[in-house]
Formats: structure tokens, C-alpha cells, sequence
């Protein structure tokens, strides 16, 4: 393990103990995730892509192997307020308009007043939703939610951000946009994100690196390094380089798929 | 004979315009939407006085509706004077004690499994037990004025208000709880900004049943002993005496005091609960 790690897991596994019997999400898994790096995870339905980012949040106990974020136990690193989650959902609370929203995990961790309002304002700036701090959930479109829940997850400023397919129930011209306004993001705050998808443009697009899984049990196939450079405009999909990358990715996927059978 | 062909006439006449206000194109109106209520009310209350004069109903059986509204005009010092002892006094103190305590013990238990398991079976029981057993009970303990009315609401709003907030403090949904926990967020956070907010529309389903509860409550119970005033003390003693006019003017009272005090409650919700989609309209 390294110590400049941001997230390492040893031999990590998860079982879950079900009436059908144990399920194993997650089997021996070995990743080192670097400061500043971006991390997708990809592979087919059930592969432990969601379970292994709760594992890395604390929300599930891993019953074997370690795993340390920041260098602590995943319940201290929650504590110390390491990262911000986004879930596949928006889950904004319908009772709280858009500002109110960001501002749930502020009111929590005690920020100031004056402090809350700089940090919403300069957030809903981020995700280009100025001017609906006042609105509803309900009265804005799942896009709009979406990045929404996402400046929620960014106002309190953590160095790591678990995003679980974040865009997952989008289309395909506002996933693109989100994708780009994500990848400025990443870049201007260095922040160290992993990401869940299923889609192998959007794993390649952003990631330096992606992850490939496969199911039954859940364990990491591949671990696919970029060589794109970290400034990507939306037309980088067209190139050679682009392709070759996800025709790695596509393989992997393919490999890991034969494995299982 | 004109009384009833007149009551008669007046119901098909009233019939016909709200089936045309009603398919109107004004039917969407806020005046339509009030005139079509409000001219089936006026209805019901002509054809009840036209039936009642025509065939010559005595009125210890039903007394037309004018005979009433004469008692009531009449009777107000007497009506107010019972309305507080059994609206205020009795129903509303129950209400609030009743509702609130149901309410705090849900939160007390809520960390409990082993007393949510235990006490929900025996508010059931409490509940099931029927209001005539329970009244003098409470009379015996509590005295014959309004403290022991208020104490048989309570044990009738009790256990439907229990039930619904121990509910309503379920239904968050897991992946809110889970982003409370990312977040670090202690249990009184949680209970605060997510929970409470996320039970309101089961809180206030239990609000609106409690409200009609309570008022029952407070009127049978007084007919198990009470002072000299209250709107189920008078009922009784008004039946002994064949002044049902009086009877009806007590049921009108009890009647707009019910609407009245569900509605207000009904309001509050839709400002409380404004977000839940059976609110947003
Ligand atoms: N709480 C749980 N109890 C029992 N089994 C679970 C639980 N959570 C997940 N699993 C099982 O663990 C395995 C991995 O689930 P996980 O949600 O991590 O998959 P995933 O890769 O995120 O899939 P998807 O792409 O469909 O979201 C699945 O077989 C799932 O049924
Ligand atoms: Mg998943």
C-alpha cells in the first residue's frame, strides 16, 4: 500500500448473507486510487460496482480483506467528512426548495450563516443553476436534479467524490453536457472522484482510470490506465486513441463475461 | 299536499341547474364550485321542511329545519355555554394533550424495537376497548367535569395517532438515510431534518381522523355524568323531555364545529405538507 493513496483496498470481499444463501458481492479486490486520479468502474449488472463504493463510504462493512481511505478506516475517513456521494437518484428532500437542498449538509456539519449562503451560491454556479435556488425539486427537470444533488455533494468541499451512475437515467445530449461540465470541474478543483457507469464512452471520456469488473463473484477484471491527456473536448471520442481505449474496455467487458460462463 | 308538491318541485328544479352548472363551461369556477355544494345543501334542508309540514311528521320524530334554526337563534347562550364545556374544554384539551403524547412516546420508542413490538400491541388493545366501558371509568377517576372528557379523548386519539406517526417516522426512504449518513449526521439530525419532515402526511392523517374521534369522544362520555352544561349532557336530558328541537340544534353545533375544526386542520397540512404530491395540485 501506498502511502500518497487515496482509497486502497487488500483482498477485499464482501458477503452478504441472503435466504438463497451467501452472495458474494465483492471477492478479492485490489485497487490503489491516487490523489487527483478519476476512477470509473464499469461492468455488467450485479458486479459489486455499487456495493464497492459504499464499502469505500462506510455504508457497508467489508467481511474481508482491509480497506483505508485517506489512510483511515472508511468510518473514520466518513467522519472526517472525506467525500461527498452522489447517488443513482437525485433523493433531493422534497420539503427543502433547490438552495435548501445544498444546504442540508452545511446545516449539519455547522458551518456558519454566512458561510452556508457563499458555499450555495458558489456551488449552484458550478452546476449552472443559478437563479432556481428558490424552486422545488419537484418543479425542475431530472437533469436539473441531478446536478443539483451533485452541487449538494460538492458544497462542503471533500477531497473525494463517489458518484454511483449519477447520470445513469439521463439523455443522451444532457449526459454529454453534464459529462463536460464535470470533467472542468475535476480539473479546476483536483478533486479525486470514482464513478460508476454503464456506458464505456462515458467511462473513457472521463476517466484516467477505468476499472472493469465482472460478476459472480464480484472482482476486478481489468485495470485500464488512460494514455488520453487529462484536457479532453467533446470531439476526443472521435480519435484513434479514443477508440482504442474502449475497444481495451469493450474486451474486458467481453473476457469477463466468457469467465463467468 | 302543496307543502310536499312544492318541496317536490323545488328538488327537480335545483336538480336541473347544478347537472347544467356542473356540465357548464364554467364548471372549473370557484363560484360554480361553491354553488353546486351549497344549492344541494339549501335542497336537502327545503325538501326536509316541505315533507316534514305536508305529511304532518310530529315533531318529537323530526322537527322541520325552521323549528331548529328558531331554537338555535334562541338558545345561543345556552349552545356557546355547552360548546365550551365540550368543544373547548373537554375535546380541544384532550386533542392536544392526546395527540401530542402520542406523538413524543412514537419518537421515545422509536429507537426501540423491542418497545415498538411491545407497546403497539397494548395501545391496540387500549383502542379496541369500547368508549361506554371506558367513560365511566374515567368519570370515577377524573370527576364529572371536563378533565375526565378530556381523558377519554385522549384514550381514543391515542392509539390511531401512535400508530400513524410510529409509521410515518418509517418512511423516509433508504437512500435518504443513507445520504443523512454520509453526512455524519447524529440521530436528533436526522429525526429533524429528515424524518419528522418525511412522517408530516402520516402525522397528519392521524390529526384529521383524531379530530372527529375526539369530538365523539367528548359528547358520549358526558352521558355518563357531567355537570349541569355540555352538548352530550344536554342532548340527554333534551331527549328525556322530547325538546328535540334543542337535540337538533346541539347536532347542528356539533356539526359545524366538527367541519370546522377538520378543516382548519386539513389547511395547516396543506401548508405543512405542500410538497407531497397529494398536496401540489
Ligand atoms: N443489501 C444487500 N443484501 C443482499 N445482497 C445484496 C445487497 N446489496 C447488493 N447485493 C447483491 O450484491 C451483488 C452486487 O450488487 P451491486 O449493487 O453492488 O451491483 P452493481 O454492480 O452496482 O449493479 P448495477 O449495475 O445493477 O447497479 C448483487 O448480486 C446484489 O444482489
Ligand atoms: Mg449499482
Amino acid at each position: 500500500m501506498t502511502s500518497d493513496a487515496v482509497i486502497a483496498a487488500r483482498d477485499l470481499g464482501l458477503t452478504f448473507q441472503t435466504n438463497d444463501g451467501p452472495v458474494h458481492a465483492l471477492k478479492d479486490v485490489n485497487l490503489q486510487i491516487a490523489r487527483g486520479d478519476f476512477v470509473s468502474f464499469i461492468g455488467p449488472s450485479g458486479c459489486g460496482k455499487t456495493t464497492f463504493l459504499r464499502v469505500v463510504a462506510g455504508l457497508e462493512e467489508p467481511t474481508a480483506g482491509q480497506i483505508t481511505v485517506n489512510g483511515m478506516s472508511p468510518d473514520e475517513a466518513r467522519r472526517a467528512r472525506a467525500y461527498g456521494y452522489v447517488f443513482q437518484a437525485a433523493g433531493l428532500f422534497p420539503w427543502r426548495t433547490i438552495a435548501g437542498n445544498v444546504k442540508l449538509p452545511l446545516e449539519i456539519m455547522g458551518f456558519t450563516r454566512a458561510e452556508q449562503e457563499k458555499r450555495v451560491k458558489k456551488v449552484l454556479q458550478l452546476v449552472d443553476l443559478e437563479g432556481f435556488e428558490r424552486k422545488f425539486p419537484w418543479q425542475l427537470s431530472g437533469g436539473m436534479q441531478q446536478r443539483a444533488s451533485i452541487a449538494r455533494a460538492l458544497a462542503f468541499d471533500a477531497d473525494i467524490l463517489l458518484m454511483d451512475e449519477p447520470f445513469g437515467a439521463l439523455d443522451e445530449i444532457v449526459r454529454d453536457h453534464l459529462n463536460e461540465q464535470l470533467l472542468k470541474l475535476w480539473a479546476r478543483t483536483g478533486k479525486t472522484i470514482a464513478f460508476v457507469t454503464h456506458s464505456i464512452p462515458e467511462a473513457v471520456y472521463l476517466s484516467t482510470k477505468i476499472v472493469v469488473m465482472s460478476p459472480r463473484p464480484g472482482r476486478i477484471h481489468d485495470v485500464i490506465e488512460s494514455p488520453l491527456p487529462r484536457e479532453r473536448p467533446l470531439d476526443i471520442r472521435d480519435t484513434p486513441e479514443f477508440l482504442e481505449v474502449a475497444h481495451r474496455v469493450r474486451e474486458g467487458l467481453r473476457a469477463g463475461h466468457a469467465y463467468e460462463g | 299536499m302543496s307543502w310536499l308538491l312544492f318541496a317536490m318541485l323545488f328538488w327537480v328544479v335545483a336538480l336541473w341547474v347544478n347537472i347544467r352548472l356542473a356540465n357548464s363551461s364554467l364548471s372549473e369556477t370557484r363560484a360554480v364550485k361553491l354553488a353546486v355544494p351549497v344549492i344541494f345543501g339549501v335542497t336537502v334542508l327545503v325538501v326536509w321542511e316541505g315533507v316534514v309540514r305536508g305529511l304532518e311528521v310530529p315533531p318529537v320524530i323530526l322537527p322541520p329545519p325552521s323549528a331548529i334554526a328558531v331554537k338555535f337563534a334562541t338558545s345561543l347562550p345556552i349552545l356557546w355555554e355547552d360548546f365550551v364545556q365540550t368543544f373547548i374544554k373537554g375535546t380541544l384539551t384532550g386533542y392536544i394533550l392526546g395527540c401530542g403524547s402520542a406523538v413524543a412516546v412514537a419518537i421515545a420508542i422509536d429507537r426501540s424495537d423491542f418497545l415498538q413490538r411491545g407497546l403497539l400491541p397494548v395501545g391496540n388493545f387500549i383502542a379496541a376497548l369500547p368508549i361506554i366501558g371506558t367513560a365511566p371509568i374515567m368519570v370515577m377517576w377524573f370527576g364529572f367535569d371536563w378533565q375526565s372528557k378530556a381523558a377519554v379523548v385522549v384514550a381514543m386519539v391515542f392509539f390511531p395517532m401512535l400508530v400513524n406517526t410510529v409509521q410515518g417516522l418509517a418512511a423516509s426512504e433508504a437512500m435518504q438515510r443513507d445520504l443523512m449518513k454520509t453526512y455524519s449526521a447524529s440521530y436528533w439530525q436526522t429525526l429533524l431534518k429528515l424524518r419528522l419532515p418525511a412522517a408530516m402526511p402520516f402525522i397528519f392523517n392521524g390529526l384529521k381522523i383524531s379530530t372527529t374521534l375526539a369530538l365523539i369522544g367528548a359528547i358520549v362520555a358526558e352521558f355518563f355524568g357531567s355537570p349541569i352544561r355540555g352538548m352530550g349532557f344536554r342532548i340527554s336530558t333534551e331527549v328525556g323531555r322530547l325538546a328535540l328541537d334543542m337535540v337538533w340544534a346541539e347536532i347542528a353545533v356539533a356539526a359545524i364545529a366538527g367541519s370546522v375544526f377538520y378543516g382548519a386542520v386539513a389547511l395547516i397540512e396543506k401548508g405543512v405538507t405542500f410538497w407531497h404530491p397529494s398536496q401540489r395540485g
